[in-house]
């Protein structure tokens, strides 16, 4: 195999930090080839240089045997280097046609363009409707869009930025045939991603990054995921563990739970339904944008909902808004860390008094007691780690991984009976994913009612008790994790999405 | 190439530095315009800043002024502060101020000529009332409807005048003032008059309100949930809801305050430096307010200093005008430098200057 992309030496620093060090490697035609490495460990930096967004210090590439320096986007695109990110650039409210003609410098008449969509769709089993909206679309299709947009192109170098983590496994199937069948057709993709299992199952090589270095290069099916995971960490990861206990009364009761979206593209929650027992740990899956929003918000009181479909103990709260559901113990800790869970601009002590003035007894007759505070967000700071210079500092200032260590030590610490977290560590580094898991497992060993709402089906399989998945506003019934097979899980999560039919044309 | 590269966290020595050099800077880009005009521009500047409370010739007058005309500036400007803070725009400071004003007057004309201690009193809780009960407008169609604040509490300013002119021509017109239109003067009704408190001062009820204000904004602010609150809802509304804010709550609160504290201010005036309820009474200190408001950082100590700073380049610039012969439009170019200077290094508090080539990050 000759090297089509080969990257060497490739150096670039940021004010403090070298994000990419020497970084050398290559890809062969129709490899697919892993980016591994931890968050910060320069991933995103190398793919970015690779794609023209960002201009190396020093170090050369060469594509196709050809020097390669894109000082831009557009010219990396034109020499055959294409691009899936991680999030989506789409508009809502306009077609999966209109959409991919705004991607292109000359978008071919609306026709026309249809038509190779649809052919592309089906040379790779991604079935696509040109004429659908995009905000009806699930993730998983809106990903499609973004590979048809690549595709259309005509790449030789593909790079996918995590793209698995908005899929259901059946999905991932089909995307991992559709890959498959490009690198038989001589097309190099470049693929990061944390999830050890999908690289060992998909790709050809790995070069695992850690601290901006190449630590190790190797072929990922011979080893195990758990080599792999230290690899990428440099240390042996402790496992998260708890006793096991039994159990014990229903706390938390949702019944026939009802929200309608609050905006056009929203998705609203349907008829949900489950219980959740003192000292369990209730584990709901799913892809982003099927009602996880909603739920916390209905269960934290930030949306009102019907008096007797949420019930503590049995006493209707569904009406009771959110400082109250916290005086009886009903806490939340939402996916979105920066103006949701935390005020940016705000210190670490403001946010201490955000959710914990109550509990913490942190105000008396309205007037704010600022060292309890002080003091609180020092004990949060202490019990979990987080790591910034003191509790005066803003909470923008923080790493994600720091700042989510707060949110979540934030409402651990206020002795919750009912504690609802979205997205506990996304885009949080393995160790302080598995510190933040150990967290929740210890509160529900206290005897804490759990829901973690998480897109991360590793990490709910490792805590649940029980797992249940929300699809398009849906709750499916709750099972036991334990046992569970990820195609079970796949189904309950909605399949793929309509789209079993489909298959990689061969 | 210059470009701005955000703070992780607020610089605190810059937020007390960028007034200061705000100030310095218009003296030297007044001094280049009054150069330019012809004037000497060290004695322009003197005479703005220097003169009005300091040279023994002007100063007796000027410097009670300072007070007068401040007193009402910080006021309302304290009261919009609280709105602005959390994303809540009252514009219509004007009209809020014009019904306190005939509220409290209504008071004082229903009563006269009885002399009684209850009557002083009664028009300062009217005037709070009516421009309350004028804010309260804009408050409960937002509230209900969804309606924009900044549309309705500005068009209401023009309703007020027209209520004040019909006042004036009408209703509160003095039946002894020969037909001529205006309300008796309150400063000769001893039991309504709000007098000077310390002779030659320029210290008014108003002046130790608007006193009482800025303390009272400042623990509210820095000591009670609720200003936690509205802090919160300006920086970041979502996490405001989540915390548990009343958005409904906060809206009817903030235009409730700064309409009662623009009313009281316009009691205090038509008490005292104005004397009577006239068409053109209101000079437009409520929409002045809202530059000292921004001036001052919404913060009530800034608010005071920006209050008083703005209070003297008027009365300074009225001197220079008289002096010096500037003409009036030198004179609001230089007041409009101040404010340019004073909110454009503002960035330099969230935003440090880097020198080198742009890149993506």
């Amino acid at each position: 195999m000759t090297a089509l992309l080969k990257v060497e030496g490739l150096t670039k620093a940021y004010p403090g930090v070298v994000a990419n060090d020497h970084v050398s490697f290559e890809i062969a035609e129709g490899e697919v080839h892993a980016l591994l490495g931890e968050n910060g460990a320069g991933k995103s930096t190398l793919v970015k240089m690779i794609y023209g967004l960002v201009q190396p210090d020093s170090g050369r590439m060469t594509l196709r045997g050809a020097p390669y320096a894109p000082p831009e986007p557009s010219a990396a695109r034109r020499a055959g280097v294409a691009m899936v990110f991680q999030h989506f650039s789409l508009f809502d409210a306009l077609s999966v046609a209109e959409n991919i003609a705004l991607g292109m410098e000359t978008p071919p008449p609306m026709r026309r363009l249809a038509g190779q969509i649809r052919e592309v769709s089906e040379t790779y089993g991604l079935p696509l409707n040109p004429d659908r909206l995009v905000g009806d679309l699930s993730a998983g299709e809106r990903q499609r869009v973004e590979i048809i947009r690549c595709l259309l192109q005509d790449p030789r170098v593909l790079i996918m930025d995590e793209p698995t983590s908005v899929l259901t496994p059946q999905e991932v199937d089909i995307l991992f045939a559709t890959l498959r069948k490009l690198a038989a057709e001589g097309t190099a993709i470049l693929y990061i991603s944390h999830k050890l299992e999908e690289i060992r199952a998909l790709c050809d090589r790995a070069t695992i990054l850690r601290l901006g270095r190449v630590v190790e290069s190797c072929t990922p099916h011979e080893k195990t995921a758990a080599e792999l995971a230290e690899m990428m960490v440099g240390a042996k990861l402790a496992t998260p563990s708890r006793a096991g206990s039994a159990p014990g009364a229903p706390v938390l009761e949702v019944s026939g739970l009802s929200l309608p979206s609050a905006n056009p593209f929203g998705t609203s929650l349907r008829d949900i339904t489950f219980t959740v027992r003192a000292g369990e740990i209730l584990g709901i899956g799913g892809v982003a944008g099927n009602g996880q929003d909603e739920l916390l918000d209905a269960i934290s009181g930030e949306a009102p909902v019907a008096p007797d479909t949420v019930r503590l103990h049995g006493q209707a709260i569904g009406a009771l808004g959110p400082s109250l559901r916290r005086r009886i113990a009903v806490l939340a800790a939402p996916e979105e860390r920066l103006g949701h869970a935390a005020a940016p601009d705000m210190s670490l002590t403001e946010n201490a008094m955000l959710t914990a003035a109550i509990r913490q007894g942190l105000a008396t007759r309205g007037f704010l007691k600022w060292p309890a505070a002080r003091a609180f967000a020092e004990k949060v700071i202490d019990a979990f780690d987080v790591r910034t210079p003191g509790p005066g500092n803003a909470a923008r200032s923080l790493s994600g991984g720091n700042l989510q260590k707060f949110v979540i030590g934030r409402e651990v610490l206020q002795r919750p009976e009912v504690l609802v977290v979205n997205q506990p560590t996304w885009g949080v580094d393995a160790s302080a994913a598995a510190s933040i898991r150990q967290s929740l497992l210890d509160l529900a060993e206290a005897g804490t009612a759990v829901v973690v709402i998480s897109q991360d089906l590793d990490e709910l399989m490792e805590i649940s008790d029980r797992f249940a998945a929300l699809n398009e506003g849906r709750l499916s019934a709750p099972r036991p994790a334990k046992g569970l097979s990820l195609e079970e899980i796949g189904l309950m999560m909605g399949g793929a999405h309509g789209m079993e039919v489909a298959h990689v044309a061969e | 190439m210059i470009r701005l590269e955000k703070r992780p966290s607020p610089s605190r020595a810059w937020t007390a530095a960028t007034p200061v050099l705000a100030v310095a800077l218009t003296m030297v880009a007044g001094g280049v315009l009054f150069a330019m005009l012809g004037k000497d521009p060290v004695a322009a500047i003197r005479i703005i800043f220097w003169d009005p409370l300091f040279n023994e010739q002007f100063a007796s007058y000027s410097r009670p002024q300072l007070l007068v005309k401040a007193g009402p500036l910080i006021l309302i400007a304290i009261g919009l502060s609280l709105g602005f803070r959390a994303g809540i725009w009252n514009i219509g400071a004007e009209g809020q101020y014009i019904i306190g004003a005939l509220a409290g007057a209504g008071v004082a004309l229903a009563f006269y000529p009885l002399e009684a201690w209850f009557v002083f009193p009664l028009m300062v809780i009217a005037g709070g009332l009516g421009g309350w009960a004028w804010a309260m407008i804009p408050a409960i169609l937002k509230t209900r409807f969804r309606t924009n604040e900044i549309l309705v509490s500005l068009l209401l300013v023009y309703v007020a005048e027209q209520i004040l002119a019909a006042m004036a021509l009408g209703t509160m017109r003095n039946p002894e003032g020969g037909g001529f239109p205006g309300s008796r003067n309150l400063q000769q009704y001893p039991a309504a008059a709000n007098t000077e408190l310390i002779a030659n001062s320029g210290m008014h009820w108003g002046v130790v309100a608007a006193f009482v204000s800025v303390i009272a904004a400042y623990v509210l602010l820095n000591r009670h949930m609720l200003g936690f609150q509205i802090r919160l809802t300006g920086q970041s509304p979502r996490a405001a809801r989540f915390a548990g804010v009343n958005p409904n709550g906060l809206i009817v609160f903030c235009l409730g305050a700064s309409g009662a504290l623009a009313g009281l201010a316009g009691l205090f005036e038509v008490s005292g430096p104005a004397g009577q309820v006239s068409i053109d009474f209101n000079q437009g200190y409520g929409f002045t307010a809202i530059i000292v408001a921004f001036l001052g950082r919404l913060n009530p100590v800034g608010i005071l200093l920006a209050g008083l700073l703005m209070a003297l380049t008027y009365i300074g610039g009225e001197l220079a005008q008289f002096m010096l012969n500037l003409p009036a439009a030198a004179i609001q170019a230089f007041q409009g430098m101040l404010l340019f200077f004073l909110l454009g290094l503002d960035v330099l508090t969230n935003y440090r200057l880097r020198w080198g080539k742009r890149e993506i990050a």
